[in-house]
């Protein structure tokens, strides 16, 4: 019996490793995350035949419970809201592991040793870090809590000290393990510990964090297989660790900062002294004014009428306004009278990775027409019109013009080499990053003000 | 035994990180939330921490791993198929 539990732990790891390489084309993706789903259904079914496991009113109990939940969150959740459903998940991931963890505490006490203390306590450590720091992200994502970072003087320090302290704990449990009441704090200051590092990132950031609060989970899952020495909880919690830390780093790549920055480096602090900076010049007399050339959606469905190519950049702001379907049937519009239409994604458009391309492959976009910057800039050159809805800092030019810019670096979608860009915006506002948009001052930029769904039914009314 | 999970892990995280690098960002969504589910394996862990035939407060604690290990694996997967079933080529959407 050991050696099918075995077995069947390998058929699992291998089923994960290939859902995962399934997942680098669309369509073998959806054939690659049923083979994971077998392979985690046979884990689970072998660990029921695990001798130490006698019991099964808990087990059973468990499952039907956290799957109805489940099932409940993933029919109901909106596509606009899955960075919260991903933070979400991503907490109930590491709480479990952090059970997983305490449980193995209660149990080996008092005869637990050093080393099973080391992996429990890293088990816990992690597991909570990345409950509380997820629902931290959870409430700046939901907008039950400001997504403002925030911030006080010496935070980096009090948050690194918080970090050894919780390190501390764990080195004296690894010496005097079975001390209940320590065990307590290292849970108590983990607690903390989640919550003060995910405060100081902006909603702008949150890409990042939850990458990396997913490669928590990951982490933690790998570490209560430390804990049970139990090989698929370390492979499979490897492979997502990983993941998450890849994610990480392109959405670095893709905003031009190191991931230190991201994390320490409270964005909003650069945010001040930037509006400070913006608001000055303008009330100089006799200096040239930059005129914003505005129109109305009509104005803008007669340019349509003879456009050839036209490419849509689509931000946060069309999530927002729940654009998407909109954004579809004007495309289908176009594409009648002869149009092609392409959709450029930004990196770090939307919430989280890829968060865009999901809202419109909802509203049917084919994915052929879903294409990342990198293969898309060269593209705008000989494009008509670049229709740029809800999306700010991925097309501002000033990212590449601008040294001083807080956004100096960042690659850009080159929405501005278009012959004519329209720009559909509720205001002059400027964006996330509280920078002024050069892009909207350009003489062949358009902005078309108003809320973004009802200025793409009135350009595509105006087309019919 | 510690050093061949050592191994693994080293290893795994190697095999993760070159599987991943291979996912276009036209997938990672589904990638992240489909990465979420699989971590959702600490359900091996919580069923043998509930399972001991005990009552005490090492079951009850494996008992609430369960149940937050089967919300991230079910509610993942599930997540997952229903994204990646929007993603759908342009031929498919002629003939509907």
């Amino acid at each position: 019996m050991t050696h099918f539990i075995e077995v069947a732990y390998l058929l699992a790891a291998a089923s994960f490793i290939l859902g995962l390489k399934f997942l680098s084309s669309p369509k073998t993706a959806t054939k690659g995350m049923a083979i994971s789903q077998g392979g985690m259904v046979l884990a689970v079914v072998a660990t029921l035949l695990h001798h130490d496991v006698i019991d099964y009113k808990f087990i059973l109990g468990g499952i039907v419970v956290g799957a109805a939940i489940g099932a409940l969150m993933a029919t109901k959740i909106e596509m606009t809201d899955m960075p919260q459903m991903v933070a979400l998940l991503n907490g109930f991931g590491g709480l479990s592991s952090a059970l997983v963890g305490a449980s193995a505490f209660y149990q080996l006490t008092p005869n637990i040793d050093g080393f099973s203390m080391s992996t429990i306590g890293i088990t816990v450590l992690i597991g909570t870090v990345t409950l509380t720091g997820s629902a931290i992200a959870f409430l700046k994502l939901q907008g039950l809590m400001s997504g403002a970072p925030i911030v006080f003087p010496a935070q980096n320090i009090v948050n690194l000290l918080v970090f050894f302290v919780s390190l501390g704990i764990v080195a004296y449990l690894v010496i005097a393990p079975a001390n209940l009441m320590i065990f307590l704090v290292l849970v108590g200051v983990a607690f903390f510990l989640g919550i003060m590092v995910v405060i100081p990132i902006g909603g702008a950031d949150m890409p990042v964090v939850i990458s990396l609060l997913n490669s928590y989970s990951g982490i933690a899952a790998a570490a209560s297989g430390f804990i049970l020495s139990n090989n698929v909880l370390i492979i499979s919690g490897a492979l997502v660790g990983s993941a998450g830390i890849i994610l990480s780093q392109l959405m670095c790549k893709a905003m031009n900062r190191s991931l230190s920055n991201v994390l320490f480096g409270a964005f909003g602090q650069v945010e001040a002294p930037t509006e400070a900076a913006v608001a000055a010049p303008a009330p100089v007399e006799g200096q040239e004014v930059p005129k914003v050339i505005s129109g109305t959606p009509e104005e803008a469905a007669l340019i349509f009428k003879k456009a050839k190519s036209v490419i849509i950049v689509p931000g946060y702001g069309m999530a927002v306004a729940q654009a998407q379907h909109a954004v579809k049937d004007l495309a289908t519009i176009l594409e009648k009278q002869g149009t092609t239409v392409q959709y450029a994604v930004h990196p770090v458009a939307g919430r989280m990775p890829g968060h865009m391309n999901v809202l419109l492959a909802e509203a049917n976009v084919p994915y052929e027409q879903l294409i990342d910057m990198d293969d898309i800039n060269d593209d705008f050159e000989d494009t008509d019109i670049s229709l740029v809805i809800g999306a700010n800092d991925v097309v501002n030019p000033g990212a590449e013009t601008d040294p001083n810019s807080p956004i100096a670096g960042m690659p850009i979608l080159w929405a501005y080499k278009s012959t004519q860009v329209m720009v559909l915006k509720r205001s002059m506002r400027p964006g996330f990053a509280g920078i002024d948009n050069e892009l909207f001052i350009r003489p062949n930029t358009m902005m078309i003000f108003g809320d973004a769904k009802g200025t793409i039914l009135k350009i595509s009314d105006a087309l019919k | 035994m510690s050093i061949v999970s050592i191994t693994l892990f080293v290893l795994a995280s190697f095999l993760g990180y070159e599987l991943i690098s291979r996912v276009p960002p036209l997938l990672h969504t589904p990638l992240m939330s489909g990465a979420n589910a699989i971590s959702g394996i600490t359900l091996v862990g919580a069923v043998l921490a509930s399972g001991s035939g005990a009552t005490n407060l090492s079951t009850i604690l494996g008992f609430l791993a369960v149940i937050f290990a089967t919300i991230n694996a079910v509610g993942g997967f599930m997540v997952t198929s229903r994204m990646l079933n929007m993603f759908k080529p342009k031929e498919s959407e002629e003939k509907s």
